[in-house]
């Protein structure tokens, strides 16, 4: 089965929770944490809320609460599946 | 029951000045309030055939339709947690401010709130989740949802996005809520917040927000733009659903003019709200007293009022008892009464707003934009309709009235202030 990448999760929050102007998504994000990015906790509800319907996986709150990089969420979406 | 007590003398407060110091306007006829009162003087409407949804179906099918995505405007970010409402009060909020010259991270933090009215809510926001949760289950409802929906939602986004986090609420009044809103912010001044950015905004163009409003029985079937209006006219048959309203910056004038670079649209001289009574109780409804308590808190007399912005419900009865009410408090056809959303349409409660901004706008310029053609108004009114052309305004005072669906009353006088730079 194909990776879930950065690439998809920039999509995912595009799509479903905009893009901060200030914020250069297409930069070195892997690890800065979503506050800085722009994003709070209902956009990251959003998220893995998309994440789950695209990949039909299930993705805990617990799991989500402790995901607070790019990188950390990418290896939360990896062991969901 | 009798009047309530003017807010100035409730414990803990002081009477001072409440001046308007910035304003913006959206409406059907205008966007932006410059563009909003040439329209209205020049006697342009707004109002035309609905194109937002497929209203074929629908026994009404005019609207007050705003043209402008007020998206545009907004961060992206922003875009997919908000309601065409809140995209549009956010909007209308920053420029608001941008007005008013008033800078949030120069004033103390609590310095600023927020109070605006809403009696719709997010609805199409709304009806596309339902959708979502009808058709294809739980996990494709926007978690957004949880508040996009919510009356107070234009009160908590302009809060957050400008760090306004002075003492903040919404008001849901129905139409009134523009009146009612101003009414409350105006006691938030007399608390001891500086300012208080203010008003309503409304949009419900979709077919779940137009079957709400149907149910009311109060809208116009016509097909014609024309036809579709007509306040205090003979052929009177509802109003039009409109989008819009109208934002401000009310300011106490001490710390105003203590900043500094101010100028003003004018005062809010008066307020005050009423119910009607039960239905079948046989008493008068509300708009005389509402009006009464408004003069009274205002300290001026009915002589002294140049202009009223009159609700103007284009439903006979309803126009009947506005009609009544001013001839009643102001004497038989003695006071220039005029009724915009004949040419706005009636945004909910961004309607009383839209009133208030041009009962402004009439006190800074002296001149009463006049209301469409209606036809002929029954004599029995015994009101002075303002009609064709704008005509000059006599005073520097102007009251506005405004019930919401349900029993609400509210009344507010607005005043010139001093030489105005406008």
């Amino acid at each position: 089965m194909k990776g879930f990448t950065l690439a998809d999760l920039k999509r995912v929050m595009r799509e479903c929770a905009g893009e901060d102007e200030n914020v250069d998504l297409d930069g070195d994000i892997l690890d800065a944490p979503f506050e800085n990015l722009g994003y709070d906790s209902l956009a990251l509800l959003e998220t893995a809320t998309r994440i789950e319907r695209e990949l039909g996986v299930r993705m805990p709150e617990e799991v989500l609460s402790g995901a607070r990089t790019p990188r950390l969420l990418l290896d939360a979406v990896a062991s969901a599946r | 029951m009798t009047a309530p007590a003017p807010a100035s003398t409730a414990p803990g407060t002081r009477r001072g000045t409440a001046l308007v110091t910035g304003l913006d306007v959206r409406a059907a006829n205008g966007d932006g309030t410059e563009e909003f009162w040439r329209s209205l003087l020049e006697g342009r409407g707004g109002i035309g055939p609905i194109t937002r949804f497929d209203a074929s179906g629908y026994p009404s099918r005019l609207a007050g339709e705003i043209a402008r995505d007020p998206g545009e405007d907004l961060p992206g970010r922003l875009l997919p947690q908000t309601d065409r409402v809140t995209q549009l009060a956010l909007a209308c909020a920053a420029e608001v401010l941008r007005d008013s010259g008033l800078d949030p991270a120069g004033a103390p933090e609590y310095g600023i709130g927020v109070v605006t009215a809403n009696a719709a809510g997010g609805f199409e926001f709304g009806q596309r989740e339902l959708e979502n949760l009808w058709a294809k289950g739980p996990l494709y409802v926007s978690a957004y949802q949880s508040f996009a929906w919510f009356y107070a939602v234009n009160t908590g986004q302009i809060s957050i996005r400008h760090g306004l986090r002075g003492p903040s609420g919404v008001l849901v009044t129905g139409q009134s809520g523009g009146l009612d809103a101003v009414g409350h912010a105006r006691r938030m001044l007399r608390k001891g917040t500086p300012a208080v950015l203010t008003g309503a905004m409304e949009s419900a163009l979709c077919p779940w927000g137009h079957v709400a409003e149907l149910t009311g029985g109060r809208l116009s079937t016509a097909d014609r733009s024309e036809d579709a209006c007509l306040p205090f006219g003979e052929r009177a048959a509802g109003h039009v659903v409109a989008e819009g309203g109208a934002l401000l910056m009310l300011e106490d004038a001490a710390s105003a003019h203590a900043r500094g670079g101010i100028r003003p649209y004018g005062e809010v001289a008066g307020y005050a709200a009423c119910f009607d009574p039960p239905p079948g109780s046989g008493r008068p409804t509300g708009p005389a007293r509402a009006a009464r308590a408004a003069l009274a808190d205002a300290g001026v007399e009915p002589a002294d009022i140049g202009a009223v912005f009159a609700e103007g419900a284009a439903v006979p009865d309803l126009d009947a008892q506005e009609a009544g009410a001013i001839a009643e408090v102001f004497g038989p056809d003695a006071v220039p009464v005029t009724a915009i959303t004949s040419r706005t349409g009636r945004p909910g409660a961004g309607a009383s707003a839209l009133d208030l901004a041009a009962a402004l706008l009439a006190v800074r310029d002296g001149l009463i934009p006049p209301t469409a053609d209606v036809g002929r108004v029954p004599a029995a009114y015994r009101i002075d309709l303002v009609t064709g052309r704008p005509r000059p305004m006599a005073g520097d005072a102007a009251l506005v009235l405004a019930r919401g669906y349900g029993g609400f009353n509210s009344a507010v006088v607005v005043r010139r202030c001093g030489p105005t730079p406008r």
